[in-house]
């Protein structure tokens, strides 16, 4: 989706503003927000790539005006619907509905050191062959799915040189939306500064995205 | 106490794009405390666990765990070298991965070299050895220009490069968690592992500084 989120290359977003000694929270709310999606995230109802697509069908106003943690709160409440954890009234009403079982949290204070240890790796061990290999030259598709995609506008119908092999993951493009993982093999592929943003860019100067297979064609 | 407090702003979202009629709710932390309120009440989720979770981003992981990881490689060879070949598993040796350091890369800085990280998509980050990001770092001035421009997003970070050094930025699109490992400051020889890690800050391990040593041993 050509969304808002999709922000690399724009300019005029103001200055970069740095915090001296900034709180890993500013409010108890931001921690509590930090926390409630973790804590929820632990019921597996969804996934990180649903979870990223979420966030990005805020608004564009919305999104650009609300802070990180307010952007996860709202991605949340949105998917604790959809996934059915939620019903709509009682989001609403803020209270349970009349009558409806109380579940058992899968995510306790004793299984946090675990759970956060464990993580959730993206990677799949399948044999998938790989479509490319070190030091051939690509171009990144010309394409603009509209639904979640982690292949850049900026680097869209570029071309690049792959740097090196990551290993097979699972895909977003699909995962987001619940059509299953596709493993793939992700790249990283440098594509000079040049080549992005044209012949005022530093001659030496690179950028380095992360590319599965689906995104790219030899070229 | 929350309990019976709408969750739902009238605000957003994919399902009305009707932007002019829409207003970032006012308080976040009542739609916050009522949201956790509904969950607990459900069952959904523990505040115990809420409580431990803020407690290790807050007080357990964060940029000193990186900071071991720098230093080692910058007084064992062999370590900097599984370092930079596996980075995942470099850094399991000090107990640091799990949620968002599940893949690691570790890039290096030289004296021609110099590695930026970025999210432009969202704000990704290695949570695992830096912590949670600073709000800079998720913000759309960084976002949006640490590709295009970024020896103009170093300068605002006082960090001037000169013309013949290469600047090299990731852009975390995918699982892959980058960490940059600084130069080691000229001077430092006789500091001991210790204190090299005391020298080495967040930004330095993000790309948008140096390690520097203190004013008044330099």
């Amino acid at each position: 989706m050509n969304g808002i989120h999709d922000m690399g290359g724009m300019q005029d977003m103001g200055p970069v503003r740095w915090e001296k000694n900034e709180p890993v929270f500013h409010t108890p709310w931001e921690g509590r927000s930090f926390a409630l999606r973790l804590a929820a995230g632990a019921w597996r109802k969804w996934n990180i790539d649903a979870s990223r697509h979420q966030m990005e069908l805020i608004a564009p106003a919305d999104y650009l005006r609300m802070s990180y943690y307010e952007r996860w709160i709202e991605g949340l409440t949105e998917l604790l619907v959809k996934t059915g954890l939620v019903t709509r009234e009682e989001m609403d009403s803020g209270k349970p509905a009349p009558g409806s079982p109380k579940a058992t949290p899968p995510l306790t204070a004793d299984k946090v050191p675990a759970v956060l240890r464990a993580g959730r790796p993206a990677s799949r061990d399948v044999a998938v062959a790989p479509r490319f290999k070190a030091g051939q030259r690509v171009r990144a598709r010309n394409i603009h799915p509209t639904g979640h995609t982690r292949l850049p506008r900026y680097a869209r119908g570029k071309f690049g040189t792959i740097h090196l092999d990551h290993g097979v993951y699972v895909f977003p493009d699909s995962n987001a939306h619940f059509l299953g993982e596709k493993p793939q093999h992700v790249y990283s592929v440098r594509f000079t500064a040049r080549e992005l943003w044209g012949e005022q860019a530093p001659p030496h100067d690179s950028v380095y995205v992360d590319m599965w297979d689906d995104y790219l064609e030899p070229a | 106490m929350a309990t019976g407090v709408a969750v739902t702003a009238k605000l957003s979202s994919e399902h009305d794009h009707d932007h002019e009629h829409q207003a970032v709710p006012s308080d976040f932390a009542l739609r916050v405390k009522a949201l956790e309120s509904l969950l607990v009440e459900k069952g959904l989720v523990d505040p115990a666990a809420l409580d431990a979770l803020i407690d290790t981003y807050e007080h357990k992981v964060g940029p000193h765990n990186g900071a071991r990881v720098v230093a080692r490689a910058w007084v064992d060879p062999a370590y900097k070298r599984r370092l930079l070949a596996d980075g995942t598993n470099a850094i399991t040796e000090f107990g640091y991965g799990g949620q968002q350091g599940e893949h690691m890369v570790v890039v290096e800085n030289a004296p021609k070299v110099h590695n930026l990280v970025v999210c432009t998509l969202c704000s990704c980050y290695p949570w695992s050895v830096l912590g949670l990001p600073p709000v800079w770092y998720k913000s759309a001035p960084y976002r949006s220009r640490a590709v295009i421009d970024p020896r103009g997003v170093l300068r605002e970070f006082g960090l001037e490069l000169p013309k013949d050094v290469e600047v090299r930025v990731w852009d975390s699109t995918a699982e892959l968690r980058y960490l940059v490992l600084p130069e080691r400051p000229a001077g430092s020889e006789n500091l001991t592992e210790d204190e090299l890690a005391a020298l080495v800050t967040r930004d330095a391990m993000v790309g948008v500084a140096k390690v520097a040593l203190p004013r008044s041993e330099s």
